[in-house]
């Protein structure tokens, strides 16, 4: 199961390494958004810092949003989610490796890049490690319910849109513990670990149930 | 006369019982509902509280606590029927929890709209971040999503279905909504609604509060009742059945 599993993680990394644009726009759509505040609500330094968490953690939500749709779009398209489906092995197995690439390869890059965009909110030093630390928990959580929706909407006129919809009310608890635990770290920083906490057990309940979740939700859309 | 426990899970059979049965809760609704609003407007105290009393705009707590209380209960009961649709694969329940939805939505925007027009009065602002504002316009989102959802997808069986997951999955996300309440930190969010008990309030006003949430209950049975028989006509229309049933009515 584990061995289906890394088969299908390495599959999908290898067709997002073949074309790698799909990959940098998600970064650069998140570091452009993030870039986009401070010209349009002003730049003072005070104000950038405090907006800071947010915004990173917005523009992370919507970044990783906008990726979900392609996620099971090309596999639905050419027929090979089909096949899957027909495997013997748990189709679920089958999500949570494409869950775990798509994460790999749209949520990590986020990840990596975050501190850059915390200097340009002029955050530094223990609030820029805790924001990595917090989207590193974080934006596992986003792919696997984003991926909910992804299976929902699968093939629908649309369904850009409609995704957004469906997704973003249940990102909204990571949203406020995770902008929340930067914004406390950077007061006290002993503060930050019942948020950080919260948002492991997201985790691990958004690991638990997702992939099963997305199966039966691709089910009702492949019939 | 003894009758199969599915006996009503059939449209056809359930069609003329919930005909049957909405003009009662309609009637209940719109009796309960005339005497909990006069309970609410003059057998309860001109002003409530101490040194700072609310004046007469408190009487929106009647309409505003049980718009509150059936926006959360009816998204259970969507999410009920949409389990007992995956469950046993039958039609009706879809077909339930896709007319119960709009009203649970109304019902949340209600208790929005008041709690704006009491936040006003008593806090000064017409919306504030506060955890429980916060969640009930998450359950407006996921109302509409679930609306949504259900109307993007044509082919009928296929919605049923994906809304029903839908729902489902927001039913899990619902406690998580109610754990912001008690947020780590105290003092970072300050809840501008106090925790409240039964037991504190005055018996006129909480009679006034359980009368209207019981007619808010009755009014979502017969509304959602309406919407179910149009449902069903609508996905059935090319049965027999059907077909008898207009001719009795007289409809052509």
């Amino acid at each position: 199961m584990f061995r289906t599993f890394l088969v299908i993680l390495r599959r999908d990394i290898t067709l997002a390494m073949r074309r790698r644009t799909d990959v940098l726009t998600t970064l650069f759509f998140f570091v452009i958004v993030a870039s986009l505040f401070p010209l349009g609500v002003g730049s003072e330094k005070e104000m950038l810092r405090f907006l800071g968490p947010g915004v990173v953690w917005v523009a992370a939500l919507l970044a990783s949003m906008l990726a979900l749709e392609r996620l099971f779009a090309s596999d639905h398209a050419d027929g090979t989610l089909e096949q899957m489906m027909l495997t013997p092995q748990p189709l679920s197995v089958l999500v949570l490796g494409k869950i775990c690439a798509h994460w790999l390869l749209t949520g990590l890059p986020l990840v990596l890049v975050a501190p850059l965009i915390g200097l340009q909110y002029h955050l530094d030093g223990m609030p820029l490690v805790v924001m990595m630390l917090a989207l590193l928990i974080g934006t596992p959580v986003l792919s696997l319910i984003g991926a909910i929706g992804a299976a929902l909407t699968l093939g629908l006129r649309g369904g850009g849109i409609l995704l957004s919809l469906l997704v973003l009310p249940l990102y909204i608890p990571v949203l406020v513990y995770g902008s929340g635990a930067v914004a406390v770290s950077t007061i006290d920083l002993a503060d930050v670990q019942p948020f950080m906490a919260l948002l492991g057990a997201f985790l691990v309940l958004a690991l638990a149930f997702s992939p099963l979740a997305t199966a039966a939700a691709l089910r009702i859309s492949v019939e | 006369m003894k009758r199969h426990w599915f006996h009503f899970s059939a449209p056809s059979t359930f069609y003329s019982l919930a005909g049957r049965m909405t003009p009662w809760f309609l009637a209940l609704a719109v009796i309960t509902g005339l005497i909990s609003l006069y309970w609410g407007f003059f057998e309860t105290p001109d002003r409530l509280g101490g040194s700072n009393p609310q004046k007469e705009y408190y009487r929106i707590i009647f309409v505003h606590v049980g718009s509150a209380w059936m926006s959360m209960w009816l998204y259970v009961v969507v999410a009920g029927w949409s389990a007992l649709g995956l469950v046993f694969n039958t039609r009706l329940s879809y077909m339930m929890a896709v007319s119960v939805a709009p009203t649970g939505a109304i019902f949340t925007f209600l208790a929005l709209f008041t709690g704006a027009f009491w936040g006003k009065p008593s806090w000064g602002t017409w919306w504030d971040w506060d955890p429980r504002l916060t969640s009930e316009l998450v359950l407006f989102f996921l109302y509409v999503g679930y609306l949504a959802l259900h109307s993007a997808i044509d082919d009928a069986r296929r919605a049923d279905r994906a809304a029903a997951l839908l729902a489902i999955v927001g039913l899990v996300m619902v406690p998580v909504i109610f754990w912001s309440i008690n947020c780590p930190d105290p003092n970072q969010c300050a809840a501008l609604h106090q925790r409240s008990s039964m037991s504190d309030i005055d018996g006129n006003i909480l009679f006034g509060m359980l009368g209207l949430t019981f007619a808010f209950w009755m009014y979502s049975f017969a509304t959602s009742f309406m919407r179910v028989r149009s449902i069903i006509l609508e996905r059935e229309a090319d049965t027999t059945w059907v077909a008898e049933q207009l001719q009795k009515e007289g409809v052509r």
